[in-house]
């Protein structure tokens, strides 16, 4: 056990996995960097240096820089991986799915149904998403409601460096294809990580806080502004339970359900474009399976149906915070609805 | 195109601004002042502007995320574009786009791009209009070795031929995209890649001002004419990082300083037109102090210039909702 990045957590990961299983491959724009130049290899180790160093123990084989293809190689995934590699494929950024995703969600996706189950696609396409890095509307949105809408692709969202690692080894030895979303403000950020290798299993989520008054569902890194509101409420009164899905498909739907019978309350902050996206599908399932437990209607914490904008004020006023969480949180706590009828 | 004194002014000019918006936004950058990613078109702007002298408001160009070069030699207007990087409420777009995204579309200046090979399918477009509308107008895609690669550029340039569209694709060839040389991503030459789309193409030395211009007005003659696209391999550097914070161990040892001192395409203008006795170096030097003091003022204000209000976050998704 040891204090590591976000960033070291996950090419930990890759690398006990490289070392583990020799079909492992690694492929994406400049994941080695220096491809073809005259200066140092392994010059990148991807745009934020999350793989540095991997292709110095495994070599161009493994460690593949791809020109500026994304349909070609992240297919080329998609192909390697139903005859026999375990590929780990990096799309950079999350906004560049829009020019190769033909290749993820009717090829990969959909092998496996549309050929009666004979095949077996295991990839993993790793990718940066959200907002705070001032990065503008083609380089910060979340997405992942898209993937999440797709069926055949299994998604996960770390909200952590231990849950990163964790999730990222399942991810790879999974079979199905799965969509790997890395919050890109969550590099730097360090806690104790094991160093052995481990796996987080997916469709089982994570209760960070325990309460009785309130459930609040994060997703990402949303559960940590959850659970940064959670400890402020707590101090004020108010006992929050904090859910971090881990995985948005498989979505564990019985712990939130579960709690919400506890708390009969909701409150769920989702960083991405607030139509059809996690917090309208696990409201919509509240709604629907736990109807009779709600003392206060359901809120959803998420940034206005706008893309995301460059100047650092709005931006700042565009991503979710605690303060709009408590605020959330204590609309539902003073709704007067059902309470006196549950009493 | 015969180039007059006028015309050599102004090239210079341009070039000038070009170099001097991005050396200094490159201190600027270093000083933690500006937000988000930012790259850098210096040594480029040979072509850029031979390019862009041969095109008026009618004309569109779609450009890339390096794009303050094709910005400014499409005309865009200089403290709009340093608000717009400073993220102000003054910037060409409001302060909502930044960078990578400048655009000016009463220019014919269709954006800069975060998406790599996002622009030649909007040329094609833009090339389409003036064809069907017949504006007289051409449309240009700035390109860089790296999105040569992309699947959108390759089905453009069929496209654009089978639809003989009034289009030129410019390959800014700078030999990286990222880190990763074109001398391994890319595949075949980019000549021979618009030969197979049934397009002519030239190879020119994008230090060279002048070979540029040359190059771009035999491409956009054709165009106009109606004659169809062609494309043009400029072959460059950049003399940053791929964005600024990009330590370049990927270079060469001295490959830069090299550049900057044999081939500047600069210091190769300005020794070409003294020589020739077409300009004098006092008007050239006077150029380069004016330039200087437009951009030093264009910093000066962008920097108290007061951000967009937060009734901007909202404004402006739809025209009508
Ligand atoms: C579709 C897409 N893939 C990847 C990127 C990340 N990216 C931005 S610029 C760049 C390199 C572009 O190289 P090139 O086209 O040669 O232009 P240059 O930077 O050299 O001017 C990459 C990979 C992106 N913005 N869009
Ligand atoms: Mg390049």
């Amino acid at each position: 056990m040891s204090k590591k990045s976000f960033r070291q957590a996950i090419n930990e990961a890759l690398r006990q996995e490289m070392r583990r299983d020799p079909r492992v491959v690694l492929m994406g724009e400049d994941v080695a960097g220096g491809a073809g130049a005259a200066g140092e290899d392994d010059a990148w180790g991807g745009v934020l240096g999350v793989t540095k160093g991997l292709v110095g123990e495994f070599g161009r084989e493994r460690v593949l820089d791809t020109p500026l293809s994304e349909s070609a190689y992240i297919g080329a995934a998609a192909g390697a991986a139903a005859t026999g590699l375990r590929p780990v494929a990096e799309l950079m950024f999350v906004d560049f799915m829009g020019v190769c995703f033909d290749q993820i969600f009717n090829q990969a996706a959909k092998f496996r149904y549309m050929f009666g189950g004979h095949a077996v696609t295991p990839m993993v396409i790793r990718m940066m998403y959200g907002a705070g890095f001032r990065a503008a509307s083609q380089h910060s949105q979340c997405l992942y409601p898209i993937f999440t809408h797709i069926p055949g692709l299994k998604v996960v969202i770390p909200s952590s460096a231990y849950e990163a690692k964790g999730l990222l080894i399942q991810a790879i030895r999974d079979d199905d294809p799965v969509i790997f979303m890395e919050n890109k403000v969550l590099y730097d950020q360090e806690e104790e990580v094991p160093d052995e290798s481990y796996t987080i299993p997916f469709g089982e989520a994570n209760l960070t806080r325990e309460g009785s008054d309130v459930t609040i569902v994060g997703i990402g890194r949303m559960v940590q502004i959850a659970n940064a509101a959670a400890d402020t409420l707590a101090r004020q009164g108010i006992s929050c339970t904090v859910i971090d899905p881990r995985t948005t498909s498989p979505l564990d739907t019985g712990s939130i359900l579960d709690s919400v019978e506890e708390t009969g309350r909701l409150v769920i902050v989702d960083e991405a474009s607030p139509r059809c996206n996690m917090a309208t599908d696990i409201s919509a399932l509240v709604a629907q399976e736990a109807f009779g437990a709600l003392r206060a209607p359901i809120r959803m914490v998420c940034p206005p149906h706008v893309p995301v904008p460059f100047a650092p004020n709005l931006e700042d006023l565009y991503v979710p915070d605690a303060a709009r969480v408590e605020a959330a949180v204590r609309a539902v706590m003073q709704h007067a609805g059902k309470q006196g009828a549950r009493a | 195109m015969q180039l007059n004194r006028e015309d050599l002014l102004r090239a210079y000019r341009t070039m000038r601004i070009i170099r001097d918006f991005e050396e200094r936004l490159h201190v600027e950058f270093a000083t933690g002042e500006i937000p988000g990613f930012v790259h850098l078109y210096a040594g480029e702007e040979a072509s850029a502007v031979g390019v862009c002298m041969h095109l008026g408001d009618k004309d569109h160009i779609a450009s890339t995320h390096r794009g303050h070069g094709h910005c400014i030699a499409k005309g865009c207007d200089v403290s709009g574009m340093m608000n717009e990087i400073y993220g102000r409420k003054a910037g060409l777009c409001g302060g909502k786009g930044g960078s990578m995204h400048i655009a000016d579309i009463s220019k014919g200046m269709l954006g800069a791009n975060g998406i790599v090979g996002g622009g030649p399918p909007l040329i094609c477009g833009a090339a389409l209009t003036a064809k069907v509308l017949k504006t007289g107008g051409v449309a240009i895609a700035f390109l860089g070795d790296g999105a040569s690669n992309q699947g959108t550029t390759l089905e453009s340039y069929n496209l654009a031929s089978i639809w003989k569209l009034p289009a030129v694709f410019v390959v800014e060839d700078n030999g990286y995209a990222e880190s990763t040389a074109a001398s391994y991503a890319v595949a075949g030459t980019q000549s021979d890649r618009a030969k197979g789309f049934g397009m002519p193409a030239q190879v020119v030395d994008g230090f060279d001002f002048f070979a540029v211009h040359e190059a771009a007005g035999a491409a956009i003659e054709r165009a106009r004419a109606g004659e169809g696209p062609s494309l043009i391999h400029v072959q460059l550097s950049r003399y940053y990082g791929h964005f600024e914070g990009d330590g370049m161990t990927y270079r060469g040892a001295g490959e830069v300083d090299r550049l900057r001192n044999d081939r500047d395409c600069l210091k190769r203008f300005r020794s070409k037109v003294t020589e020739a006795a077409l300009l004098d170096a006092s008007e050239l030097d006077s150029i380069d102090h004016a330039v200087a003091e437009q951009i030093d003022t264009s910093v000066r204000n962008a920097k108290s210039a007061p951000p967009p209000t937060e009734a901007d976050l909202l404004t402006d998704v739809y025209v009508a909702y």
